[in-house]
Order: C-alpha cells, then structure tokens, then sequence
C-alpha cells in the first residue's frame, strides 16, 4: 500500500486469453527487473471487445489490441524499458486505416459518456483500495454523515434517474415507496440476472467495478430503512461471482458492511445468492421466488414487490446499472446528472452492439443519442460498408427500427412509440444480406423457450407465432398470416402477466410495421430479398464474372460445384444445401444469391 | 486491516492509497527519461530509479514515463521537465547524484538548473 508505480499495466478482457497474458507479462516483468517500477493490473472490461485482449499503459496512454502472449516480450522491451511504442499492435481506424496509438484519441472511446462504465478497465476489480483510491466510498459516507434518508430520496427523484433494468421507473420514486412501505425486516435487492441473450453489461459491470454497485445498493438501503440484502447472480457468471464475493468480504472488513457503518449507527449486511440464470429470472417477482428458493416463475403485480416482495416483506430491488449511478449522483450532485440526456430520459445508457457492426462492444452514450450516432461514430459503421437496413434494440424482445429512423433520438419514450423499447440496451445492427423476418423468427424461438409457461397467452400465443414465422421463412406463408400475426401479437401485449410476454411479439409486430414488403415478397413472389431463407432462394455462377479459379468447387461441402480449369463453373441445384460457402469465398463476386 | 469508523477516516485512507494509483491520474509534472540503448548505457535506468525514490520521499506529484533515443546520444542521460503550460526543458548528463538538486530546485523552488540544461521546447 502506497507504494507509487512509474506505469501500469492494465490488461482486460479476462474472458478471453487474459489469463496466459497475465502471468506472461509479469513473467517479463521480473525478467527485466522492472518490479517495483512497472505493476501489471488485472483490470475489467473497457467494452472494445472486438479488438480483445486489450493493454493499457499508463501514465503515457498507449493502447494495445489484440495482443497474444508472443507478443510480450517485445511489448515490455519497446514500450516499457525503451518507452517506444509498437506500431504493429496498436488500433487502426478502419476508414483512414491511420494508426491510434494512444487510448484518448481512439473515436470509439472519445464519443462515448462513461458515466456507469467510468471505473470499467482502469481499476483493479479485485482491490477495494483501487476503488477507494478513485473516490469510491465516499458517497456512502457522505450520505450516512450528512443526509437524511428522506434528503437521499430526494437528491434521487430530482436527478431524474430510471431504473437501467429496462422498465424505467423512476428509482427515487421506487425508494420512497419502499421507505414508507410498512412491514419489518425490508429488503434491498440487487438484480444480477442479466437475461438478455445479447446483453453484457451488467455481467460486465459487476467483473469490472464490483464495489460502485455495493455502495449503491449501502445508500439504497440506507434511504428505504433495509438492514439485511441479497444480490442475486445466476452461478454461470462465474467471474462476476468471483468479484462480487469479493467486494463484499472486502467491505466487510472495512467496516463497510456490517454494524455501525462508518460510525453512523446504520447496519446493513449482503448475502450473495446464487441461482440458475435464465430469461425470465430477471423479473422483478421472478427473482425474489428465486431468492426464496422456489423456481423463478412471475407473479401477478397488483401489489407492487416494493410492499409485498421477498418473504412477503416489503423489498426495494434495483438494476446493477441503476444502483452504480447512484453514487455520482450523490458525489456530484442531482443537477448534474440531470444535465444529461432528454427531458424525460436522464442520464446515459449502456449499448451491447453486436451483429453487423465494426466495434462489436460495450459503449455508454448519452440519452437522446442517435441511431446514427450509436451505429456510424461509436460502432465505427457496417463491416465493408454493406448498407444499414435495420437496428434491434431492447434484447430478444425489442423492436426492429428501419433506415427512416436514423435519426431518430433514442430515449424511452421514442423507442416505445416506434414499437421498439429501451429495455436493457441490447442493440443488434442488421445489414442487408440480414434477413429481419429470418431474425424476428429466431428471436421468438428463443422467446418462445424462454417462456416459463404460467399463463396462457405467452406459453401458447408464442408459439403460435412463431409456427406461422417458420411458414413464411420456409415460404409456405400466405397473406391472411400477416393479420393473424398481428391480431395475436396485440392480444399476448395485452394479456400477459409479466413484461416478458407483454413484450414478446415486439420483433414480428415492429418487422410488420417497417418491413412489410419483405413479408411480400416471402409470400407472394417466394423470395427472400436479403438472400438468407434457405426455402426461397438459389445460389448461382455468373458466367461472365467466373474467372474458373476453382476456389468454390474446392470448398463446397457437397461437392455440387463443377467446371473446367479457367472456364466458368456451374452449381448443381440438386446437390446444393444452400450453406452460402462458395458466396463467401469468391473474390470476384461471381456468386450470386436470388 | 482496522475498521473505517468515520468520513475522516475514509479520507486519510483514501489520500494513502491514491498514490498507488498515481500512475493512472493526472499530474501536472511529467518527467521524462531517455531510455534508447544511448540512454540505458549511459546509466538512465539508475538515474530514473533515483528520480522516483526523490519523488516518493518528498510526496511530490509527477509522472514518470521513459522515450526512446532523440538522437543526442552524447549527453545520455537525458531527462526531461514539463510543467503544465511551461516549456520542456532538456537536462543532459544526469547522473543519479544530480537527481535530489534537480529536484529540489526545478519542481521545489521552481528554478530552472541553467548549468545542466540543453534544451527547452515549446510552451505557452
């Protein structure tokens, strides 16, 4: 302790080949003899994970990507003995294809707002006394010595914060109605429970910046009047697992958890709960009958969980995103957290891009930002500048927004007029050889399995659905479909008993709104403009653009393909299972998909 | 480890343990060693260890990063001083000797050490 460092190393992506990147670095460190100078961190996720495993070294601001553990020894002997950076390992822009060797100039990092993601790589998640370095705890303090838990309550409803589970109710609302629920004990409850397929978040938060959440979750409880909490995490997040566990044996001896915290007579304990993860288990009932021990089915919500909740006591159970807010908002204030965003949106939002995107990745940018934005400056745009034909957003269940939405203001309120929510942030960006009606089908599969089965209109409208999708992809679809998908789609909304079903239908009935000439050319021509529903289209060879180099006959799996040396090839539709291998490999685009 | 029993104590910890993080935050002084195969030769590597053991016992807020050879071999070691909007200013010849002087009299008092200097750049 206390003990100061010329540089740090800071390595993430510990999912990926961190591990042997670890002990390699520290290897060559003591080969040098450069303990004591240099300290390698294991440091969380930073969100650029299409460029992983990631190095940044500090105080210059050099920044590696994908580096392997060949790569060490030269990394160590140019950047850290030598202070030279290697051009070879450092980012490329893809448009000017320059080199970006330092973190702070990279466009991915300098448009984003990091407000949730602030502490995300460049602290130790393992060490409190990082945390506390940086600031952390301090909130806490300052509100068990200096605020009331009304005055906390307050200072929350003003900076306009909504909870980053995906409903969006206000948390200072949420807090006040869990202090003056009646009942002892009260629970505070941390969500962990990230289900969305798509989504990283939250289980990225919780490797990477631990304690932000815990102190959240201490204020949290501090302001309802909670002394005993549980934070749930589904047991497969073994690395969450492993730092949450972390945090709270580290705050405890601190004197952070336990009795008399800080000397301010408030006592508060965590128990850490592990559970099975699943799609419906980060619902809010879901989760307290998980935490009880029965299985993670929904209940009705007529009486809100913030009365009767866990062991029917009142509970206060918040989103981890939304309790890592919290102590900004008490360190800097209300109206500052407030100056960010919309009118009704405050703050900012975490995004997981995947799909057809440059930096497949974590980002946090600010409420009100654009799908353009999101998609061309933070997501670097469309791998070979393929065109934008739609952006899901909200997870599994979100909508499907079209190119006419570009530019768009992403905030709750837009995103549910558009059909469309904001749920956890899960965002997947579909290019024009993504087929959405293939898409939307895949992603009511998933729904569909994920029903837990209670009632009736998710557990058996679902399905319906998606029986008439897999009809249309296979094009066995007829027109009448369209209005059955629809009508069925506003009922399982209407009559679902948790937010799960209410928002099942969403990716058919958003393609229904926006893509409806796709679902008509599937039906009424029999194709699939994307080229991507296996029923509705052939593979074919353009005589004219066939040079004969054999590539494609050589990859087919079925050998389907056939041709002189140097003369134009042809594909045998017979043999032909539509795998798409001789479009992929062909470098003179004389494959063609109808 | 002892127990946090108040603000204060949360904030003395907090002050002991930014210096761990010290390379990580900003500071408003970088100093610079040459550390080519010139500069590692002609002792810079002694030189810079000299620097943050000054640092450290005097609590003095500086970063210490390392560059390659600028091309004035002869006077390795070199270390660089830049403070905020101030010129950089060029020390040649540092030995580990010269280091709590340096110190002492650029970054304490704030008078440049015209005898060792060879160069300055820049500034506002």
């Amino acid at each position: 302790m206390g003990e100061q460092y010329r540089a740090d190393v800071l390595v993430s992506c510990l999912h990926d080949k961190a591990p042997d990147l670890m002990p390699a670095l520290e290897e060559e460190v003591k080969r040098r003899g450069l303990e004591g100078e240099v300290r390698v961190v294991e440091a969380g996720c930073r969100g650029f994970c299409s460029m992983g495993p990631v190095i940044l070294i500090e105080p210059e601001g050099v920044f590696y990507i994908g580096v392997e553990p060949a790569d060490v020894p030269e990394l160590v002997e140019e950047t850290l003995v030598k202070g030279r950076v290697v051009e070879r390992l450092t980012y490329r822009e893809p448009a000017t294809r320059k080199r970006v060797p330092y973190y702070d100039d990279l466009p991915f990092h300098g448009k984003q707002t990091r407000v949730v993601l602030r502490n995300c790589g460049l602290i130790d998640p393992m060490s409190i006394e990082e945390y506390i370095a940086v600031g952390g705890y301090q909130a806490l303090a300052h509100a068990l010595s200096e605020m009331k838990p009304e005055e906390v309550i307050e200072e929350v409803k003003a900076s306009g914060l909504r909870g980053r589970g995906g409903a969006g109710f206000s948390t200072g609302r949420k807090w006040e109605a869990g202090r003056k629920a009646e009942g002892e004990p009260k629970y505070m409850l941390v969500n962990g429970d990230e289900g969305d397929p798509n989504c990283f978040m939250d289980r990225a938060l919780m490797e990477a910046d631990p304690h932000s959440i815990l102190e959240g979750m201490i204020i949290g409880a501090y302001a309802v009047g909670a002394h005993e909490g549980y934070w749930y995490i589904p047991f497969e997040h073994t690395l969450s697992v492993r730092s949450v566990r972390n945090a709270i044996e580290q705050a405890r001896e601190y004197g952070l958890l336990g009795e008399d915290i800080l000397g301010s007579g408030f006592d508060f304990d965590v128990t850490l709960r592990l559970g099975a993860h699943s799609f419906v288990g980060g619902e809010s009932t879901a989760i307290m009958h998980a935490i009880e021990g029965k299985a993670s089915e929904p209940r009705p919500k007529h009486i809100h969980t913030t009365e009767v909740g866990l062991w029917g006591k009142p509970s206060c159970l918040n989103n981890v995103k939304t309790l890592n807010i919290v102590s900004e908002i008490i360190n800097r204030g209300a109206e500052w957290y407030a100056s960010i965003g919309t009118e009704k949106s405050k703050g900012t939002q975490v995004f997981s891009l995947a799909g057809k995107i440059n930096n497949v990745g974590l980002v946090e940018v600010p409420m009100g930002t654009t799908v353009r934005e999101l998609v061309f400056d933070v997501g670097g745009g469309i791998p070979k500048d393929r065109a934008f034909k739609a952006l899901q957003i909200g997870g599994p269940s979100g909508g499907f927004l079209p190119e006419e939405l570009l530019d768009m203001p992403m905030d709750y309120e837009t995103l549910a007029e558009a059909g469309s929510m904001m749920g956890t942030g899960g965002v997947i960006i579909a290019d024009d050889r993504t087929c959405v009606i293939d898409t939307a089908r895949y992603f009511l599969g998933f729904l569909q399995k994920q029903s837990c089965g209670k009632c009736a209109p998710c557990r058996e409208g679902v399905k319906r659905m998606l029986e008439i999708m897999t009809r249309i992809t296979e094009g066995e679809g007829q027109m009448s479909d369209l209005d059955v998908l629809k009508t069925l789609g506003e009922v399982i909304k209407a009559t679902s008993l948790c937010g799960l079903g209410k928002s099942a239908p969403n990716p058919v009935l958003s393609t229904l709104r926006y893509f409806r000439d796709e679902y008509v050319a599937h039906i009424e021509e029999g194709r699939c403009p994307a080229g991507v529903c296996k029923a509705l289209i052939t593979y074919q060879i353009n005589a004219e653009a066939c040079t004969g180099c054999g590539l494609c006959a050589l990859k087919c799996p079925q050998e389907a393909i056939s041709g002189e040396k140097k003369e134009p090839h042809v594909i045998d539709q017979e043999k032909c299972i539509k795998c798409g291998v001789c479009f992929d490999v062909c470098k003179f685009d004389a494959v063609t998909v109808r | 480890m002892p127990k946090l029993k108040s603000l204060d104590d949360l904030q003395a910890l907090r002050q002991q343990l930014q210096k761990d993080i010290k390379a990580r935050t900003d500071a408003a002084t970088t100093i610079t060693v040459g550390m080519g195969t010139c500069g590692i030769a002609a002792g810079a590597r002694e030189v810079m260890h000299a620097i943050l053991n000054e640092l450290e016992s005097r609590s003095i807020d500086a970063h210490v990063t390392t560059v390659g050879c600028i091309g004035m071999c002869s006077k390795e070691p070199l270390v660089d001083i830049q403070q905020s909007d101030e010129p950089r200013v060029t020390y040649g010849n540092i030995s580990p000797e010269m280091v709590p002087r340096l110190i002492e009299e650029h970054l304490v008092k704030g008078n440049v050490v015209d005898e060792w200097v060879v160069g300055r750049v820049g500034g506002a």
